[in-house]
């Protein structure tokens, strides 16, 4: 060993005491930044457009819009933008959009909520033994190839017309995407951490906690996107199924009067749900995995 | 002492100084044997580095010092001590914990804080211990990876060319701070590099693997400060280079 330790000091590089390295480095870029503006990637697809994102449905809206004013969409097909917005409106005034609402959020949150904790449950199982693979991994798969909605009549005859055959079919569709996410993103689990937790003598417990679940998280938000889309799916279907509420109920029956304005509506507020419920996943996966947001960004 | 298992024979030390012992090593993976009737030893506190071409067989002797080679075949008594601390080429710090949590990963005890903030402080990241692993250079990666092994204590160091994927500037630095490193705490370490200067700056031996045993191994008597340039480095360069089987211009 020799003794490089007389300079040792000097091996810190975060003290941020070397003025003259700190100012070339600030100055550099500013006086390109004057001289050529920011640079562009060049093979990019361009400079972002301010609400870029909203130009292709303001353009439908406006194809809509003018169709209507000038009667080339039939109403009886297509209501116009305006009726629409008038109609949600009177729904609202007398309630029945928000008790249709609440009672399809109801069912489709319920549902979520038994197929994640399902899903979830019988992933960690399957992820964490041989043993619990080997029971569950088989038949979980073979579900998958089972579309949910395709069960809807053994349902029916099992659980009858009521809410728990409609909240169960949701649940269903919900857990598949929980468990094929959760239970992938457990058994791949990077194997250096393995080792890394191995050489740490880390205990069974202490891996399980610090290693697998959190590695296996990003894993199981994204089976959570897929999973709210799924409920939300299911929902429309079994809300065709003789429902007596709802928003597909309240669809059902516009259709028998051939009212074409309510069933925007309708479709609307299914839109609106998803993209409020996928909206809020993507806000507690950012929370959640804040310690890769400089890749992210 | 602990001997790993695994078709290995425990061997019970002599009251000694020994940190490693291994002889008669065999590692194969299938029918190629990878390791073959390897011996060596290492005194506790003792610095050796090893050099080797890529594919004879150092990462696999690490590994099973480490107790890391569930997957090869072998035979052979092997010897390590209870604290093994090993540094990876990448720093592998777990993406999902900040710096500090990093660090105190598999401690127990009311002080693994305050000591995991010493550790980062040795490293020179004071102040870092909120970091999340992302926002490090590949430097300070290293570094926080090197405190996470120092605060176990450890009597053996494994490294796998811990500095390999570093800018020379960097590796450098990491060098002057493993030395300091080692000078305060006195492992026994066993560092694997392929860079023959770096291995002369840092070790008391160098040992050459090749053919699955120990081909040389030679100790480093140079003056402090090793300084490449004088006649005596140039020698134990040459000779090293020659057993690594890289062809050295004559003059
Ligand atoms: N898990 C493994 N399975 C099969 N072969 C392996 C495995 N690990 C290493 N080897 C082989 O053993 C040889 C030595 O590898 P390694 O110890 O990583 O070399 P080094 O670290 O000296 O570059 C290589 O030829 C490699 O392909
Ligand atoms: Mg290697």
């Amino acid at each position: 060993m020799n003794t490089h330790t007389t300079e040792s000091t000097n091996a810190t590089d975060t003290t941020g005491r070397r003025p003259a390295l700190v100012r070339a480095a600030k100055d550099a870029p500013v006086s390109r930044t004057a001289r050529r503006g920011l640079a562009r990637r060049r093979l990019g697809p361009g400079l972002p457009i301010p609400y870029g994102r909203a130009i292709g449905p303001v353009l439908l809206l406006a194809i809509w819009s003018a169709g209507s004013a000038t009667g080339l969409i039939d109403p009886r097909n297509l209501s116009a933008p305006w009726t629409v917005v008038t109609t949600a409106g009177d729904l609202i005034a007398d309630g029945r959009l928000q008790s249709n609402v609440w009672t399809s959020a109801v069912r489709a949150l319920s549902g979520l909520a038994y197929g994640v904790a399902a899903g979830l449950v019988l992933a960690l199982i399957a992820g964490l033994s041989r043993l619990g693979e080997g029971l569950i991994d088989g038949p979980v798969q073979i579900k998958r190839s089972i579309p949910s909605l395709a069960l809807i009549p053994l349902l029916i005859l099992w659980f009858g017309i009521g809410e728990s055959m409609k909240v169960i079919t949701i649940a269903l569709g919900a857990l598949v995407p929980i468990y094929i996410h959760t239970h992938n993103a457990l058994r791949t689990i990077d194997s250096r951490y393995v080792e890394l937790a191995e050489t740490l003598g880390l205990s069974r417990p202490r891996f399980l906690l610090h290693i697998v679940l959190p590695g296996a998280l990003p894993g199981f938000l994204l089976g959570m996107r897929f999973a709210v889309t799924a409920s939300w799916l299911a929902l429309a279907v079994v809300e065709q199924v003789n429902a007596t509420s709802g928003i597909g109920y309240m669809m059902g029956l516009a259709r028998t009067y051939g009212q074409t304005d309510i069933i925007i509506v309708g479709l609307v507020v299914y839109g609106l749900l998803g993209l409020l419920s996928d909206g809020l996943v993507r806000l507690v996966e950012r929370k959640a995995l804040s310690w890769r947001r400089t890749l992210a960004d | 002492m602990a001997a790993h298992t695994g078709g290995l024979t425990a061997t019970v030390p002599e009251t000694g100084t020994a940190a490693v012992r291994i002889s008669g090593l065999v590692r194969a993976f299938g029918e190629r044997r990878v390791l073959d009737g390897l011996d060596l030893s290492l005194r506790a506190g003792e610095f050796v580095a090893m050099l080797g071409r890529s594919g004879s067989g150092k990462s696999t002797l690490l590994r099973a010092l480490a107790g890391l080679d569930h997957d090869a075949g072998g035979e052979g008594e092997l010897s390590a001590p209870d604290h093994v601390s090993v540094v990876f080429q990448d720093a592998r710090l777990l993406p999902w914990k900040r710096v500090l949590a990093n660090v105190t990963l598999g401690l127990s005890g009311a002080d693994a804080q305050e000591r995991a903030r010493t550790a980062l402080a040795e490293v020179g990241l004071a102040g870092r211990e909120d970091a999340w692993p992302v926002e490090l250079s590949g430097g300070e990666q290293q570094r926080v990876s090197l405190a996470r092994s120092l605060v176990r204590e450890p009597q053996l160091l494994l490294a796998d060319e811990p500095f390999g994927a570093l800018d020379a500037l960097t590796r450098a630095r990491m060098h002057t701070l493993l030395a300091r490193l080692y000078e305060r705490h006195r492992p026994a370490v066993l560092l694997v590099t392929h860079d023959v200067d770096e291995a002369i700056a840092l070790a008391d031996r160098v040992v050459v693997l090749d053919g699955g045993h120990i081909a040389a191994d030679l100790p480093v008597d140079l003056a402090a400060p090793r300084r490449p340039g004088t006649p005596e480095y140039a020698v134990l360069r040459e000779r090293l280079l020659v057993r690594l089987g890289v062809e050295v211009p004559s003059g």
